[in-house]
């Protein structure tokens, strides 16, 4: 455990988002860790997935258990917080203290739910920008994130080229493929077919969709682990039975497992922050979003790009990071990419994983030397 | 290559020399850079702006670490597409004999490059040609340490090959150089036979500076 700093940033200025509609005022929870330097020089900005949070590298106020990037972020880490100035903030939409479907509606003083609008990647990252601006950084150093965060970094290299000297997409994409909007689909359907939704109200009626929201945690899980972790971790063993009961009880590991992680994560995650996060990931799609190439949207960028996959992942498989390193090279773009050999699935980018702290560790530090 | 014995690569010196001739701030390509060795002294050196291409993550991981852009690929496959002369400069160090299509990766080369270098160890090379003519095994060495069936290195060939391989590719020589056993580069003269054979015989590797036949 070390020094950290909760805050929250509240916009003077409205957000007009990527649907046309428009937020008048939102709140970011932040958490800040380490000291900026005098030059303010020294910000890395780490843009967390789709069910993190601020709480990048202290106990979860929630959970209690240890920040989810703890292995990298911190006093002596990869992400060293003695020397760099570290900023994780919980996205707009989210659900640990900024502006979501969960907040009051200024307008009608009653929860958004529903009337939330619909937020998507680059609006998020517009809000965070303002933040940055608030803090006075004109220059990022880094800004890192994996899967839904890694899409940020993405958008953030695309938008604000100029605000940072270095960009690492992890475990990423820069575009949801079909298969990645299946599973949330599915997702969302359960929230949605849970009867303690009510449409979106569930607050109004002090339930919440609970098990709708394990249901889709759980097929979430699945997708974020790779088949030979199923197999090696849990393979046909049975939970504290000898024989099968015959019945629909968990009889195997995996089984309770799952159960676990769902029922665990409902005490955590708001359901409607679940469906908008989501559909966030789901309409990404930056080809789209800027009407050419990934060739052009970096065409001549001046930021230093590191992009990491993992081998195992079948989620954000290596060959979408593998196009945009290809895409970032043609472009005469100055980019590195780590294939990392990991069998652990999309989740490696959380795990142990010492070949990527080495590298992020000294592709920043590179970065920055050559700038100072 | 990173099986080639480093103390060896008396080619990197006859690369630096030859990219010092280029006036302005070269752009280059590295192909199977390694862990970023001799990138890492063109930029510190010459100061050029460097790019690198290497398949194994270990090494990538250094070069990286050293803040060289190097994208984890095989170059067989994972070749970017690349604008034609996008580069001044791409780079074959010790690596072309390890990959799949020599002459259609040389002929893609001299596209997106100005000029490609390409250094490889000459097989003609006197003491590998005496080992397979005195022991009858394909010859094994400290630049090739390798058994025939363990390998990276399938395409292997002579000064002379080299020379027949660009005349058969839209390829002209710029430069050729033979590097012998105490590192000392000298011209390549292929205007005698006699000469061009006998210094492929004291090459222990070669370094070709080349360009798109226009």
């Amino acid at each position: 455990m070390h020094d950290f700093e909760s805050h929250i940033f509240a916009s003077d200025n409205s957000l007009v988002l990527q649907s046309g509609e428009k937020l008048e005022s939102y709140v970011l929870a932040y958490n800040t860790y380490g000291k900026l330097n005098r030059k303010k020089s020294n910000a890395i900005l780490i843009c967390h997935a789709l069910t993190g949070d601020q709480h990048v590298a202290n106990q979860h106020p929630v959970t209690h258990k240890p920040g989810w990037w703890e292995k990298i972020v911190g006093p002596g880490k990869a992400i060293d917080t003695q020397i760099y100035f570290v900023i994780c903030i919980n996205c707009l939409g989210g659900c640990q203290g900024s502006t979501g479907p969960a907040s009051i509606d200024p307008a009608t003083q009653r929860i958004y739910g529903l009337n939330f609008p619909i937020v998507t990647i680059a609006d998020m990252v517009h809000a965070q920008c303002q933040l940055v601006n608030y803090l006075g950084i004109e220059k990022l150093l880094c800004v890192i994130g994996g899967s839904m965060g890694g899409m940020q970094v993405l958008q953030w290299a695309a938008s604000y080229p100029e605000r940072l000297r270095a960009a690492i997409p992890i475990a990423t994409s820069s575009r949801h493929t079909p298969q990645n909007i299946a599973f949330h689909e599915v997702g969302r359907q359960a929230v949605i077919a849970d009867n303690h939704w009510h449409a979106g109200r569930y607050q109004e009626y002090n339930v919440s969709p609970k098990k709708g929201l394990a249901v889709a945690r759980m097929v979430a899980h699945v997708t974020y682990l790779s088949e030979d972790v199923l197999q090696e971790k849990f393979g046909r063993n049975l939970q504290e039975r000898t024989d099968l009961t015959y019945g629909f009880d968990a009889d195997f590991q995996i089984e309770s497992y799952l159960r676990h992680q769902g029922v665990s994560f409902v005490d955590r995650f708001d359901a409607n922050s679940y469906l908008y996060l989501t559909r966030a990931m789901d309409y990404f799609d930056l080809v789209k979003d800027f009407n050419c190439s990934l060739n052009a949207i970096f065409k001549q960028s001046q930021v230093k790009f590191c992009v990491i996959s993992f081998t195992g992942d079948w989620l954000f498989p290596s060959s979408e990071s593998k196009k945009i390193a290809h895409a970032l090279a043609f472009s005469g773009v100055h980019v590195s990419f780590v294939e990392i050999d990991s069998e652990k699935g999309h989740d490696a980018f959380l795990l142990n994983e010492p070949e990527m702290f080495s590298v992020i560790k000294g592709f920043i530090v590179a970065c920055e030397e050559k700038e100072s | 290559m990173k099986e080639v014995n480093l103390n060896q690569r008396s080619d990197y010196d006859v690369i630096i020399t030859l990219l010092r001739q280029q006036t302005k701030k070269a752009k280059v390509l590295d192909i199977g850079c390694g862990n970023g060795e001799l990138l890492y002294k063109l930029v510190t050196k010459l100061h050029i702006d460097g790019r690198g291409l290497e398949i194994d993550q270990s090494l990538v991981n250094e070069a990286v670490a050293r803040g060289l852009a190097v994208i984890q690929g095989d170059v067989n496959t994972d070749l970017p597409e690349y604008d034609e002369r996008i580069f001044d400069c791409v780079i074959l160090s010790q690596t072309i004999q390890a990959t799949l299509e020599p002459k259609i990766l040389l002929e893609k080369l001299v596209k997106i490059g100005q000029y490609v270098i390409v250094s490889f160890p000459n097989f003609g090379y006197w003491k590998l040609a005496t080992y397979l003519l005195l022991r009858g095994r394909m010859p094994i060495s400290k630049t090739l340490p390798f058994e025939w069936y363990n390998t990276p290195n399938i395409h292997l060939c002579t000064i002379k090959d080299f020379f027949n391989l660009c005349d058969e590719c839209n390829v002209d020589i710029v430069q050729a150089y033979a590097i012998k056993k105490n590192g000392k580069a000298i011209i390549i003269n292929r205007d005698s036979t006699m000469l061009l054979h006998w210094q492929g015989l004291f090459a222990k590797q070669a370094v070709f500076m080349l360009k798109e036949k226009v």
